[in-house]
């Protein structure tokens, strides 16, 4: 009990507060602090970098998210059908998400420019490489972990809906839509925010697989808010300003999906 | 007639997975392949497998192992994460009881502290959190454990927990009764109960701190480095002049003992995933 708490305090919430007073503060280390009130956060937003970090994040979140959860149903559809070795179907596809951040990118680093070696060019060619290799990364690493979610899901499905429907003489599309898909609304909200956070905060897959390459484009918030803080001498106060605005955004989307959680367990 | 149409689709479908499945397993396949290529036949054509000028048997991972020190590595990282899992399951397991049973002010609102700081991103505290440790001389393989226990502390309370409101009280009272005080009460009545969601636990965060990169990064530095760190910094500090084979050798062994572990533990390790999700 006592150890746990004096960790907690010591490497958590000592560091939050702290996290919270330095951005107001220009230093270089934690203890030539200087207060300058909201002067990090007027750079932070002012600073191209942080602003296309912004926007690539939010659009591969968008990107990642759709596929990631529309792959992962269906095969989450297919694996509950009456086929075939369901079981090492499902042991294959949740394999990648046990292998780390860092590893997967160089994985995909090396396949990605194994295949445009042909074209005479490498992933740091143009940012639109890195974007979809990291799109593709995410999805072969998270599909499997969201399809196990959905197979539970849809094994709680009781039976008697889908032969009601049935008997009304609903066509499949119409029991996929009418019936599965309201009653797993539940594993829906809930790997749609796993796919939404995991991919927002992502960094050792963007560390290792374009590490911002070409010239930062490929930097995605949580790379570029280590860059501020390391590669940037006198700039750590505006890391820290850039920190606290990531944390504001990832508490209001998980405020939101508690919303929206609590809002759908009162109608069920 | 409706039969054979059902039959045939189900074949259809189990031909489209098997295709899926072998596009997931490729990559991790081409790794391997790799691996056992000479260092010159990686870069440019990854594809090729390995023909006879091109075979290099086992030593790459002769190199990789002995020039980046790898062994020292994959020792420390199987150091920090199994310590860390073991303290990490007994401590938040009193942490979870206590807060679950003492109805008061106070444990409410570090059980709200714990929730919170599963929501809050690494980069809100990486540079403070890095300043406190190195302060209190924490920035070693050892005291590296109590950060991991700090930072898991959110995520295995809130699981606990859960589990603990479900012991019934009366099964406590009984052993207060026969005499027992609290330490007994853990050990011999609490703790056994909630082995099954501290296993799911443990699952979880072996595989965080097996694979956690910049938090050992940021407190080990180069001078310790854990698996994953000793990965980048093979790729990074090189400056264009990247042993590939070695490389190859060294992402084998880390993704070899994991892929074994879930081999074998995969139903607890799948169970785990729904729990945290449902639970999450």
């Amino acid at each position: 009990m006592l150890p746990t708490l004096a960790a907690f305090a010591a490497f958590f919430i000592v560091p939050f507060i702290m996290g919270i007073y330095l951005s107001f503060n220009k230093f270089t280390t934690v203890s030539n602090a200087e207060w300058i009130g909201f002067g990090n956060y007027a750079k932070a937003f002012s600073n191209s970098d942080f602003l296309r970090a912004l926007g690539f994040t939010s659009l591969f979140t968008v990107v990642s998210v759709i596929t990631v959860n529309l792959f992962a149903f269906l095969l989450a559809l297919a694996l509950t059908s009456a086929v075939r070795g369901k079981n090492v179907f499902r042991t294959i596809f949740f394999m990648p998400n046990l292998i780390g951040g860092i590893v997967l990118g160089y994985i995909w680093n090396l396949i990605i420019n194994g295949v445009l070696a042909n074209f005479g060019v490498d992933i740091s060619y143009s940012a639109k490489y890195g974007f979809w290799g990291l799109v593709v990364l995410t999805n072969w690493q998270l599909i499997g972990y969201m399809m196990v979610i959905y197979i539970a899901g849809l094994q709680n499905i009781p039976r008697d809906l889908h032969e009601a429907a049935e008997i009304d003489g609903a066509t499949r599309f119409q029991t996929l839509k009418n019936v599965t898909v309201p009653m797993l609304m539940s594993s829906i909200t809930i790997c749609t925010f796993l796919t939404l956070t995991n991919s927002f905060k992502l960094f050792d897959q963007n560390l290792a697989l374009t590490a911002g390459a070409p010239a930062r484009k490929t930097a995605m918030l949580a790379l570029d808010i280590y860059n501020t803080f390391y590669g940037r001498a006198g700039w750590q106060g505006v890391g820290q300003a850039k920190a606290v605005i990531f944390f504001l955004i990832v508490a209001l989307i998980a405020f939101a999906q508690l919303k929206i959680t609590s809002s759908r367990e009162v109608e069920s | 007639m409706e039969l054979s149409r059902k039959k045939r689709l189900s074949s259809l479908l189990f031909v489209v997975l098997v295709l899926l499945a072998a596009l997931f397993l490729v990559p991790i396949l081409i790794v391997f392949l790799n691996s056992f290529k000479t260092k010159f036949s990686i870069m440019g054509s990854p594809f090729k497998l390995p023909t006879k000028e091109t075979f290099a048997g086992f030593e790459n991972y002769v190199s990789g192992v002995k020039s980046a020190g790898i062994a020292g590595a994959f020792g420390r990282s199987l150091f920090i994460t199994v310590l860390s899992v073991l303290v990490l399951a007994l401590l938040t397991s009193m942490t979870a009881w206590y807060l679950v049973r003492v109805k008061s002010s106070v444990s409410r609102l570090l059980y709200n502290t714990f929730l919170f700081s599963m929501i809050v991103p690494f980069q809100m505290v990486m540079y403070t959190m890095t300043f406190v440790v190195t302060k209190l001389k924490f920035n070693n393989p050892v005291g590296i454990i109590f950060v991991y226990l700090g930072f898991g502390a959110g995520l295995s309370v809130f699981m606990l927990s859960g589990f603990v409101k479900s012991i019934p009280l009366e099964l406590e009272e009984a052993a207060e009764i026969d005499g027992c005080n609290p330490v007994q009460k853990f050990f011999m009545i609490v703790f056994p109960i909630l082995k099954p969601t501290a296993i799911t636990v443990t699952i979880l965060n072996a595989m965080w701190i097996w694979n956690d990169y910049l938090l050992p990064y940021l407190i080990l530095g180069t001078g310790n480095k854990t698996l994953p760190v000793a990965i980048q910094i093979a790729m990074q500090g090189a400056y264009g002049a990247v042993n590939w084979g070695g490389f190859m050798a060294m992402l084998v062994l880390a993704i070899l003992p994991i892929i074994v572990f879930y081999l074998f533990c995969q139903r607890y390790i799948i169970e785990g995933v729904i729990a945290g999700a449902v639970k999450g």
